[in-house]
């Protein structure tokens, strides 16, 4: 009797008895199914985040300046100085000052516009480009015009696209139009295209802000982006003394942080998962103990026939295993189908563009893992059917 | 002289039920030449059943020697046992044993499967067996569409096809009506007549009849073991002590 006359008698086994089979199955098929889900789930929030971040720009880092009590504060010029100071670690610097104003154009009020002041560089710190007109300029810096930048959305929606050369009020100061940046997001209200962009240094007037507290600076080459951000720490510890007065925060850095964090809870919830494996297993096991009983007649005559204890124990086994394989690729199967329609729904209801991918390593495992349970918790029953007296056997009703 | 096929010396079985200790088989001495057509007849409780186990390797005595054509089989592992049970005897039971999942051929397949026999040849013999008992045309069919008769002569084509030394039948009519159970003895006779050794173990005294020799058992004890032709093999306590043994050719 070889390997595949064995495999042969499991498959017919379990024909036999397609109901209780499946029930079988059932542990293996939901535990492999979520393995990969979960899997799929986090490959996809990795692949979603790294490209959030990436649209941020991972070369960014975001300095916020809480102050030392009322007392030494920084100054926008000391932020370039620093920037200029350390040419091979830092580039760009910009400036941040979010303005609460309501933006009117016409009659009309766009409430859920964001209104916020950059310097000159900022459009090419985020990798925006302006479609129409302009950027922001030095000049406007210097002279605090009221100029400004604004995104595709309001231009589409209040301009009929020609909103160059055309003006809008934020909070009872007209501003001139000067461009109009290319399509970020979908054009959409509140999305990254519902902005106007100006001067930092109007924004900073109008809004009374004294002090500048929010900046982006790019660092040169994002494989050094934790020196970059320690390079800009050290410079500004020597103006405070106190690391508590400001902070640097790296957007490469973030996303090892969450990349990591990720990691670990999906390893968790991968774990979780398994578990049900592992219940499948038991359940697998429950069954093979009860169809030794039941076919302890059969063993019987085997045995009276010359079946050896190994033949006997390889037939369990391998209908053990072979019931836990198959539950394994119902279970790839029913995993993938429902990866498919978590895409669906999570790009479909929450507007984000991710999809759930299952990798080939989590399917591989599961199988092996699927099959491993099976001779795992298939082995005891086995050896009970093996160890059987023959006589008893053949007198069991 | 040729070797017995089968030899008992001084067989005995014995089982510890808790405290109390229960004899099957006491000093049970008996051959049995290749070619014989024996019965082994007994009530319940003769240890008729304990000698079949025995002779068929599915236990080992107790003390004493069982002899299977020179073979201590006493002395053999499970293993060794099984390929015993594989290569030289055919068994043949009361309730038929054939696996309910299998077609007819496939039944008669399985001894030859376990002796290692390759796939094509396993087929044509297990064929060649059903042929034999005439039911060569139903081999795709499944056992429980066949009548007890039918059943029968399944059972008998699985125990002849791996060509053993012994055909052990135990109560092989017990299950049948008289007339599929005369049929089923006939197909017996014909097999002894052909050369085969069968041993026929049964608590009736018609069917025994079949047989050429008697070996009555009672208690555990040979009380007759003689031809059947003697009227005492029929009759309880059977013949003197003295005079067993003496019925053997």
């Amino acid at each position: 009797m070889n390997f595949f006359e064995s495999f042969k008698m499991a498959l017919s086994n379990i024909r036999a008895s397609k109901m209780r089979s499946f029930l079988t199955m059932l542990g293996i098929i939901i535990g492999v199914a979520s393995v990969i889900v979960i899997v799929g789930l986090g490959n996809g929030m990795q692949l979603y985040m790294t490209a959030q971040f990436e649209s941020m720009g991972t070369n960014t880092l975001s300095v916020s300046i809480m102050g030392r009590g009322s007392g030494r504060s920084v100054s926008v010029d000391e932020m370039y100085e620093i920037v200029d100071d350390n040419p091979e670690y830092l580039d760009l610097l910009s400036p941040q000052v979010n303005m609460q104003s309501s933006v009117k154009i016409g009659t009309d009020t766009s409430s859920y516009t964001s209104v916020t002041g950059v310097s000159e560089d900022y459009f090419r710190i985020r990798d925006y480009s302006v479609s129409q007109g302009r950027g922001l300029q030095y000049v406007d810096m210097l002279k605090r015009n009221k100029v400004c930048v604004i995104g595709s959305f309001l231009n589409r929606t209040y301009f009929a696209g020609q909103a160059v050369g055309q003006t809008l009020k934020l909070g009872g100061n007209t501003f001139t139009i000067v461009g109009v940046l290319d399509e970020i997001a979908d054009s959409t209200e509140a999305s990254s295209d519902d902005y106007v962009y100006i001067p930092y240094s109007t924004a900073a007037r109008l809004s009374y802000v004294g002090n500048i507290t929010s900046y982006t600076v790019t660092v040169t080459d994002v494989d050094n982006a934790a020196a970059s951000k320690q390079v800009l720490e050290d410079a500004l510890f020597e103006i405070f003394e106190d690391d508590s007065a400001y902070m640097v925060i790296s957007m490469a850095e973030m996303l090892d942080i969450m990349s990591d964090m990720l990691n670990v809870m999906i390893t968790i919830l991968a774990v979780i998962a398994g578990i049900s494996l592992v219940v499948g297993g038991i359940g697998i096991m429950n069954i093979m103990l009860v169809s030794v009983s039941e076919r302890t007649r059969e063993i019987g005559i085997r045995k009276a026939l010359g079946a050896k204890e190994r033949f006997i124990m390889t037939q369990f086994v391998i209908e053990a295993a072979t019931t836990s394989l198959l539950g394994g690729i119902i279970g790839i199967l029913a995993g993938e189908g429902l990866s498919s329609v978590a895409t669906v729904l999570i790009t479909t209801m929450m507007q984000v563009d991710m999809a759930v991918t299952p990798s080939v390593a989590s399917i591989a495992m599961a199988v092996g893992i699927s099959v491993g349970i099976g001779i795992l918790f298939g082995y005891l029953p086995a050896k009970k059917a093996a160890r059987l007296n023959p006589i008893d056997a053949l007198r069991y009703e | 002289m040729e070797a017995p096929l089968i030899e008992f010396r001084q067989v005995s079985k014995i089982y510890h039920m808790g405290d109390s200790v229960v004899i099957a088989a006491n000093k049970i001495s008996m051959q049995i030449q290749k070619g014989e057509f024996v019965a082994i007849v007994g009530q319940s409780g003769s240890g008729k059943s304990t000698c079949m186990n025995i002779i068929g390797c599915l236990d080992v005595p107790s003390e004493g020697q069982y002899l299977l054509e020179g073979q201590d089989v006493g002395q053999m592992n499970k293993n060794q046992l099984a390929e015993i049970r594989n290569k030289k005897l055919g068994f043949i039971f009361q309730q038929y044993n054939l696996l309910p999942k299998l077609t007819l051929v496939e039944n008669v397949m399985v001894p030859l499967m376990y002796a290692g026999v390759p796939l094509r040849e396993r087929k044509q013999r297990a064929m060649d067996a059903l042929e034999s008992v005439g039911l060569a045309d139903k081999c795709r069919h499944r056992p429980n569409q066949l009548s007890g008769g039918q059943q029968q002569r399944v059972s008998i084509a699985r125990a002849l096809v791996g060509m053993p030394s012994v055909i052990l039948a135990d109560e092989p009519t017990g299950a049948l009506d008289s007339k599929t159970g005369r049929e089923v003895l006939n197909i017996l006779q014909g097999l002894n007549a052909q050369g085969n050794t069968v041993v026929l173990i049964t608590h009736d005294n018609s069917i025994a009849a079949t047989a050429k020799r008697i070996i009555r058992l009672e208690d555990g004890c040979v009380v007759y073991d003689g031809p059947a032709s003697d009227p005492r093999a029929f009759v309880r306590g059977g013949m003197a002590a003295g005079e067993i043994g003496g019925g053997q050719r």
